[in-house]
């Protein structure tokens, strides 16, 4: 992978999360508590405010202060979630990382996102759509191949029962709705994978 | 102060200040309690920031029980203990109780002056698992 344009991909991810706030919020609404969208939008947006900042770093740590920053301002559930994320990728990535770095660093910071949320695949939640994007960075899929690879893995969590998290205390009655974190991921899967496309 | 610190976590600073006054009632000055509430945009929900803060305010040597209320609460909480790191992390624990028969027995536990170990043990007794 060549150079990466944080700056670039803050943009990109801040854009795609306002654009989608609204439909996160409703997808919350339906089986949490409604604020997701508009907790992801404070949060992107206060990591494009210092976006210039963050990309000046070397990459670990651009992304360290991504996480940090999201974790302070996203709230709710998601804004350690997000943010633990972000924290470990750049705890695990090289400054310049090669395929081989960055599916071992994406493998790291989802069990780092399981362990937070002490969740784990299949519970509808944001690690049904990581899961099957490591896996598919393992596999060497293209950014396009991985970028559809995560809608529908974002779809899969409709049919699915929720385990964790405020979803969890409607029981089946959380069948039939996608999950908003899961869907916010994919959200920013697609937006990455544009922006880096197949140099990755 | 020697005694265990208590801080209440709540997606609602209504709650988390009723559960502090019930405790202040029980205990009076002899334990640190702190407490914070809502997502620090005038909303319900827990901020870390505010979590920081509150262990801050409650810290004790002894170290300090957090007691939490909904899921959100306990992930914000424990990402708050990470990111105050050591020396202080490993004096903070994050309990599974109920939050307000947690934070009573908890800082009344604390109150005879036991060791942050027995102040869990006491709230986690209360939890069904």
């Amino acid at each position: 992978m060549t150079a990466l344009d944080l700056s670039r991909l803050i943009t990109a991810a801040a854009d795609t999360i306002a654009a989608h706030a609204e439909e996160l919020t409703a997808l919350d609404q339906a089986i949490g508590d409604g604020d997701h969208g508009l907790n992801m939008k404070r949060g992107f947006e206060a990591v494009r405010a210092e976006a210039d900042a963050f990309a000046a770093k070397p990459l670990p740590d651009g992304l360290k202060a991504i996480g940090t920053k999201l974790v302070m301002t996203v709230g709710g559930a998601s804004g350690p979630l997000f943010g633990t994320l972000f924290m470990a990728l750049g705890k695990e990535i090289s400054a310049e990382p090669d395929h081989a770095n960055l599916t071992a660093a994406f493998g790291k910071a989802l069990e780092a996102v399981a362990a937070r949320g002490k969740s784990q695949v299949g519970q509808k939640t944001m690690l049904d759509v990581l899961q099957p994007v490591r896996d598919a960075l393992a596999k060497g899929k293209t950014a396009a191949e991985i970028a559809d690879i995560a809608d529908a893995a974002a779809e899969a969590t409709v049919p699915m029962k929720a385990l964790r998290g405020r979803a969890s205390f409607l029981g089946d009655r959380s069948i039939g709705h996608m999950d908003a974190g899961a869907r916010s991921t994919a959200l920013l899967v697609r937006t990455v994978a544009q922006i880096i496309g197949d140099k990755a | 102060m020697s005694n265990v610190g208590i801080v209440i976590v709540s997606h609602s600073p209504l709650v988390a200040e009723g559960t502090a006054d019930m405790v202040r009632q029980m205990v009076g000055d002899e334990v640190p309690v702190a407490w914070c509430g809502g997502n620090g945009h005038g909303g319900l929900g827990t901020n870390v920031e505010a979590i920081m803060g509150a262990i801050d305010r409650a810290w004790s040597e002894a170290g300090v029980a957090v007691l939490v209320d909904l899921g959100g609460a306990e992930t914000n909480s424990e990402m708050a203990v990470e990111m105050i790191g050591e020396p202080r992390a490993h004096k903070i624990i994050v309990c599974n109780a109920p939050i307000v028969e947690g934070a009573v027995m908890a800082a009344t536990e604390a109150s005879g002056g036991a060791s942050l170990r027995e102040v869990v043990a006491t709230a986690h007794e209360l939890s069904p698992s």
